[in-house]
């Protein structure tokens, strides 16, 4: 794997445009660090950090001149791998016509390990079982990913419990650590499109200095983390702990509000609706996020098969740290924290975990 | 192609078969359609309104399929209202299959609740058309009236084929002169021998989890009592989660599933 050192990442940005990707990234943007479209250095956060905890979130901002001083964002790849939406198929006449779904060339700037893992999970969802995406494989194949190794962790962060961070090892096409003075990024090549970016533009390879502070920066967020679980047996004994008293303690403070699915970069449940045009000829079919948390996600025969918020709960946690390596042989959460933090009533799963085993 | 585009067919037939349930046959605008496996089913599509999951009853001489419909919501209730050369989407088969053949030698039990004699049908035909290969075979069936009764013309064929075939009804009529009541009341009338025998169940899940326990009570070991399950279905191939039921995908681990591994699942009160 070659290693290199930039001074800047305006030629990896103006690389990355040349070769026609749209270059998203971490921008300020409503009080929040969003993936969004950049088209220069200047746009990323410099000095901007984060606080984040159960139900809490502020950016922070300082003079350290650091452009990925920040954990977790709000968005994750999951809106360029599954977009929120997609059209299936359009229905006029006699015929049903397959709709191309695009797959934009976008470059992801910023991506955490932990949202690394997040996308090896959603290629076993889409791709890797008995009914492949070829729409999704197309999205994937057309996307560049930059991560970034994590020098500063956030409250809600427990990548390390999940064995998923705080270090990119694999599944990128370029990952970057931030080192500070003198400022520079250390950028290790994942694969050939990404060798033939780095070919682009003005580097020097890495020294022992460099590489040492590197894994120094990932070692100490390693020391960082704000949470940890404990995941030994959870395949085993999380289902089995179906009637623990912590069900209902926890359903009392849910609002089933569906924000924990919608900002967690594994969550994967969809629905699908038809929208018939004012004329009545065309009508369209989408697949669109959904959530366990709604009424109607297990309606069936007349009723409601997870009527009770404690039920609906139960299914989500026990899915993401158990039932998922039956269906996909791999952990459902990747231990990013976002669904702690964006909780509006501060449910962090870490805790609940402790509480159920 | 899109494992969520589904292929056009059209309905070749429709016959009523009770007040709200009807009987489609479809074929594809082109082409041969695929193969499938007793409890399979496939994803039908109603134009501007919807897709769900229904069983696949029987093929029809063309190579279509015939799949029994029952109106209970906006789908449903828009394909039992579609007419013959209408325009439907279809996607499957899907889902794991009653392995019939694995029966061979036993007594085979089939217990039908409501609607379940619909995905039960190609069992049933399959033990008929190779009725020597098997022990006793009994079909216990359980509907609301007798008015209700699915496929009154086979079940007299299927009796006649050497196979014992008992219907209990909920609400009789004056005419009625069977028997009254839950289904499970017909396993006491049946005659098989508990360590050899296979059986294939569909209905409504607490009709289903009280057949099974009965059997098991009578000693049928619960790998080989096989039930159809029903959870909420939006894609058929294991990418929408709607069908969880704890560790199963139904779509794709399911609908067919083994009492033995199911009972744990379903004792569980909303998983
Ligand atoms: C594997 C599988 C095989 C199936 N095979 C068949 C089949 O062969 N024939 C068949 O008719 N159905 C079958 N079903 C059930 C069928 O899929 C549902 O009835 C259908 O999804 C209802 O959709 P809808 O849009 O018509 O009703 P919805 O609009 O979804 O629901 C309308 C109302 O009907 C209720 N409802 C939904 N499903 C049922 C039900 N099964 N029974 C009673 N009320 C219900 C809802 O709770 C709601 O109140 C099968 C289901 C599965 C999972
Ligand atoms: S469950 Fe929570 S911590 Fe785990 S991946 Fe999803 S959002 Fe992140
Ligand atoms: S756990 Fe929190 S974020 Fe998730 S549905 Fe409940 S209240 Fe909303
Ligand atoms: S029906 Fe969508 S995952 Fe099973």
């Amino acid at each position: 794997m070659d290693v290199v050192v930039l001074q800047s990442l305006e030629p990896l940005i103006e690389a990355l445009t040349s070769s026609g990707y749209t270059v998203v990234g971490p921008r300020v943007e409503d009080g929040a660090i969003r993936m969004a479209e950049i088209s220069s250095g200047a746009d990323l956060p410099a000095g901007v950090g984060d606080v984040q905890k159960p139900g809490r979130y502020r950016l922070t901002s300082g003079d350290d001149g650091m452009v990925f001083g920040f954990a977790a964002s709000p968005d994750s790849a999951k809106r360029y791998t599954q977009p929120p939406r997609q059209t299936l198929v359009r229905v006029r006449d006699e015929a049903i016509e397959e709709v191309e779904q695009e797959a934009p060339r976008v470059a992801l700037l910023g991506l955490r390990a932990c949202d690394l893992a997040a996308v090896a999970v959603q290629d076993r969802v889409f791709a890797g079982g008995r009914h492949p995406d070829p729409a999704y494989l197309r999205r994937r194949e057309a996307l560049f990913l930059v991560a970034v190794n994590c020098a500063v962790p956030g409250g809600t962060c427990f990548c390390v419990s999940m064995g998923t961070g705080p270090k990119a090892v694999a599944g990128f096409d370029l990952a970057i650590t931030e080192l500070a003075s003198p400022h520079r990024f250390l950028v290790e090549t994942g694969s050939e499109r990404g060798g033939e970016i780095v070919a682009l533009i003005p580097h020097h390879p890495a020294t022992s200095v460099d590489i040492d502070a590197a894994e120094e920066v990932s070692r100490t967020a390693a020391s960082r983390m704000g949470r940890q679980v404990d995941t030994d047996g959870i395949q085993e004994w999380l289902p089995a702990a179906h009637d623990s008293p912590r069900w209902a303690d926890v359903a009392s403070r849910c609002l089933s509000c569906t924000n924990c699915t919608m900002v967690c970069p594994t969550c994967f449940c969809s629905t699908v609706e038809d929208v018939t045009d004012l004329t009545g000829q065309v009508t369209e079919r989408s697949e669109r996020w959904d959530s366990c948390f709604t009424l109607d996600f297990s309606e069936v025969s007349g009723s409601h098969v997870r009527s009770s918020g404690l039920a609906r709960y139960r299914q989500w946690l026990t899915h993401k740290f158990a039932t998922w390596y039956d269906q996909f042989g791999t952990s459902g959460c990747v231990g990013c924290g976002r669904c702690i933090t964006w909780c509006p009533t501060g449910i962090d799963v870490t805790e609940e975990l402790a509480c159920i085993r | 192609m899109h494992p969520m585009t589904p292929a056009p067919f059209r309905v070749r037939s429709r016959r009523p078969v009770r007040a709200d349930t009807v009987s489609l046959t479809l074929e594809p605008v082109e082409g041969p359609c695929p193969p499938f496996l007793p409890g399979q089913f496939t994803m039908i599509y109603a134009r501007g309104v919807g897709e769900i999951p229904i069983s696949i009853s029987g093929r029809t001489r063309a190579g279509g399929y015939l799949q029994t419909i029952r109106a209970v919501g906006a789908v449903s209730r828009a394909l039992c209202h579609a007419r013959r050369g209408d325009l439907v989407g279809v996607r499957g088969p899907y889902g794991t299959a009653w392995d019939v053949p694995a029966a061979a030698g036993m007594d085979v039990v089939v217990a039908a609740g409501g609607l379940g004699l619909a995905a039960l049908r190609p069992v049933v035909r399959e033990l008929v058309a190779h009725r020597s290969r098997y022990g006793r075979i009994s079909l216990i069936v359980g509907t609301r009236a007798p008015m209700t009764l699915l496929y009154p013309r086979d079940l007299a064929r299927w009796s006649h084929a050497g196979i014992d075939v008992q219907v209990t009804v909920d609400h009789p009529d004056h005419a009625w002169q069977g028997p009254v009541g839950l289904v499970t009341r017909l396993v006491d009338r049946i005659v098989f021998e508990p360590r050899r025998t296979a059986a294939f169940v569909c209905g409504p899940e607490a009709m289903m989890c009280a057949v099974a326990d009965d059997l098991v009570r009578r000693g049928v070991p619960a790998a080989r009592i096989v039930l159809s399950l029903e959870r909420n279905m939006k894609c058929g191939v294991g990418r929408c989660g709607h069908c969880q039921l704890g560790p199963l995908l139904l779509c794709l681990d399911g609908p067919v599933v083994s009492y033995e591994r199911a009972a744990r699942l379903l004792a569980v009160k909303e998983l």
